[in-house]
């Protein structure tokens, strides 16, 4: 490399490999003329390189070009990209302004939906047109098996910790029986439903969401539309229906397999007969208190299937639009379980008298 | 010209189609008439799927009037949009095959939604669209086991199960082998022929185009930039259009 008269000579290769070190050495301040007549070779980097030159020296002339550098210069020069306009900024009216308008749409469709689920899930009982014939019972072997085991299981734990943590302060007052209270009143008014909607919403709203999504992003959901076959109907009563009759099942299971956890605590460790156990089970738990379980548990799976579908629907772009809708319908069904569940608490139990 | 005469089957005026602030297409008249093949052009990315979505109102378009069977698709009830659909066939880009169901259901799918028709029927009707795409062997199979182009060939077979009388196609060759696309052409050719139905196919290749085209669109930048038939697009004046059908791509 040399300087003389403004003119820089250039020597040897111009490649990805060489550039870098003649860049770094590179300290002059005007060039008006570069020579590439000693150029053995040159690349695309090499090629970048000389535009990067010509930013930087107010476009010197390049001069002695062989052949084979013009033509790798005509295929790896950039060429004059159309500068992407420049997005005005909003003032911070409009954009809040905009946030609430989004906002606002997307409940929109969110009460859409929900009114569309109820709608057909009620009267598209009456007509076997719209679904597919044994897709309930397909949905709710998927959604009921699935989870059956892993609810027992764990309530079953769940059941001899809470056993166990009482156990241990009940026994310094002598107050032994009372860990039945304590194990049926929290697993049928509380537990049991809380912790099946927390699996479900793990395990059947992550599958809705990313069922539902994947077939936005691949046009299926469109395609449905375009044979006239409305997709609510289609893909998301059915799973409705299901999970409504699953979640019952589930909860029962799950009450009961955490109280048999709290029965096993109660003999191995505060030496209660399983007799004694049961019957006071059975006098503390009054029919409200499982209605109500009930009743809230069916309200925990509708929001379940409802965040799925939405979050599906709602889906855009390729394989990675999936993931992220999935993500936040867990979430978002998680935070709604618990909210209604609060919600049930407050109307039902803070005061009593209410209902 | 004696096709001019007839009266469009697909009209569209003034249509105007946006993503949030992004205008895509921006004021697109067009007439589709019966029994022609019309081809759609344009680079990936101008809006082709845009257009032909918003047609088929699978998109709300931002304005503009569509009238389909010459009535218009803004103004008309649910239940008989429905019915306009369900004499329209939409081959989608990728298939678009309910994954969770095997071939023969995916393309059952009509059948059993809008007809009465017993068991044996619809399997009879099913089997002579498999034929009719060359597909009979893959009847049990699910539609991840199939490769692209038999995937598009598969959904072909279901957008045409109700013998509609339009059928759309958004890139129906894209992806496949010379002879198959060839065979897809040919197949094209004798629905329009036997079942005179109105096709609008969204396509790049040159040669498809030369195969069946009667009328081409060319859209550009939102616009369309050219429309006639295949002659004057070969000797149009606009650059863009002379390019393409100097070099086959954009
Ligand atoms: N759901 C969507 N949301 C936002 N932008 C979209 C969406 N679908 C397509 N686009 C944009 O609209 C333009 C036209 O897309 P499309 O109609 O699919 O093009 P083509 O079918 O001609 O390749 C593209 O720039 C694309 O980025
Ligand atoms: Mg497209």
């Amino acid at each position: 490399m040399r300087y003389e008269d403004k003119t820089l000579y250039l020597e040897g290769a111009l490649t990805k490999d060489t550039i870098a070190f003649k860049l770094e050495k590179l300290l002059l301040t005007e060039v008006s003329k570069i020579d590439l007549v000693k150029i053995s070779k040159i690349d695309s980097a090499g090629v970048a390189f000389l535009d990067e030159l010509k930013d930087r020296f107010d476009n010197p002339k390049i001069i002695n070009t062989s052949d084979e550098i013009v033509q790798s210069m005509r295929i790896f020069s950039p060429q004059i990209l159309p500068k992407t306009e420049e997005k005005i900024k909003e003032n911070m009216f409009v954009k809040i302004g905009g946030l609430v308008v989004d906002h606002l749409v997307s409940v929109k469709n969110a009460f859409y939906l929900i009114a569309d689920v109820f709608y057909w899930s009620i009267f598209g009982i009456f007509n076997r047109k719209g679904h597919r014939k044994g897709s309930v019972v397909q949905q709710s072997i998927l959604i009921g098996m699935d989870a059956v085991w892993i609810v027992a299981l764990l309530s079953f734990i769940l059941g001899l910790i809470l056993a166990l943590q009482a156990a241990a302060q009940l026994r310094q007052f002598g107050a032994n029986i009372f860990v039945a209270d304590l194990m049926a009143l929290s697993m049928v008014v509380e537990m049991g439903p809380f912790l099946t909607a927390i699996i479900l919403a793990g395990r059947s709203g992550s599958a809705i969401a990313s069922e539902i999504a994947t077939m936005k992003v691949t046009e299926e959901i469109d395609a449905l539309k375009m044979m006239a076959i409305n997709p609510i109907r289609y893909i998301v009563v059915p799973k409705f229906h299901a999970i409504t009759i699953c979640i019952s099942l589930l909860v029962i299971i799950s009450t009961l397999v955490g109280i048999l956890g709290g029965l096993v605590v109660a003999v191995t460790y505060l030496d209660l007969s399983p007799v004694a156990f049961l019957t006071r089970v059975f006098e503390v738990v009054k029919l409200r208190d499982a209605l109500i379980a009930l009743g809230k548990s069916y309200f925990f799976a509708w929001i379940i299937v409802i965040i799925g579908s939405y979050y599906g629907f709602s889906a855009k772009g390729g394989a990675e639009g999936v993931g992220k809708v999935t993500t936040k319908a867990v979430v978002a069904s998680i935070f709604w379980v618990i909210i209604i569940d609060a919600m049930s608490s407050l109307i039902f139990y803070y005061n009593v008298k209410l209902i | 010209m004696k096709k001019k005469v007839k009266e469009a089957i697909i009209s569209v005026r003034n249509l105007t189609a946006k993503f949030g602030e992004k205008t895509i297409l921006e004021k697109i008249d067009l007439d589709i008439f019966p029994e022609e093949i019309t081809v759609i052009l344009g680079n990936s990315g101008c809006g082709k799927t845009t257009f032909i979505k918003n047609i088929l109102r699978l998109y709300q378009p931002h304005s503009g009037e569509i009238k389909v069977f010459g009535r218009d698709v803004a103004q008309i009830e649910e239940s008989e949009f429905n019915q306009i659909l369900q004499k329209i066939g939409m081959l989608f880009q990728n298939g678009a095959l309910l994954n969770s169901m095997n071939v023969f259901d995916n393309i059952a799918i009509p059948l059993e939604q809008h007809t009465n028709l017993p068991k044996s029927i619809i399997e009879k009707m099913v089997n002579v669209k498999l034929q009719l795409v060359n597909l009979e062997n893959v009847r049990e199979m699910m539609p991840a086991e199939l490769s692209g182009g038999m995937k598009k060939r598969a959904a072909l077979a279901r957008s045409i199960i109700l013998d509609p009388t339009i059928l759309v196609c958004d890139e129906p060759s894209a992806g496949l082998d010379p002879i198959t696309s060839a065979a897809l052409d040919e197949l094209i050719l004798n629905l329009r022929k036997l079942l005179k139905m109105t096709i609008v196919v969204v396509t790049h290749e040159l040669a498809s185009i030369h195969r069946i085209a009667d009328r081409i669109i060319f859209l550009d930048d939102g616009k369309i930039l050219f429309s006639g038939n295949l002659d004057d697009a070969k000797k149009s004046e606009i650059e863009a259009v002379q390019n393409f059908f100097e070099v086959g791509s954009f």
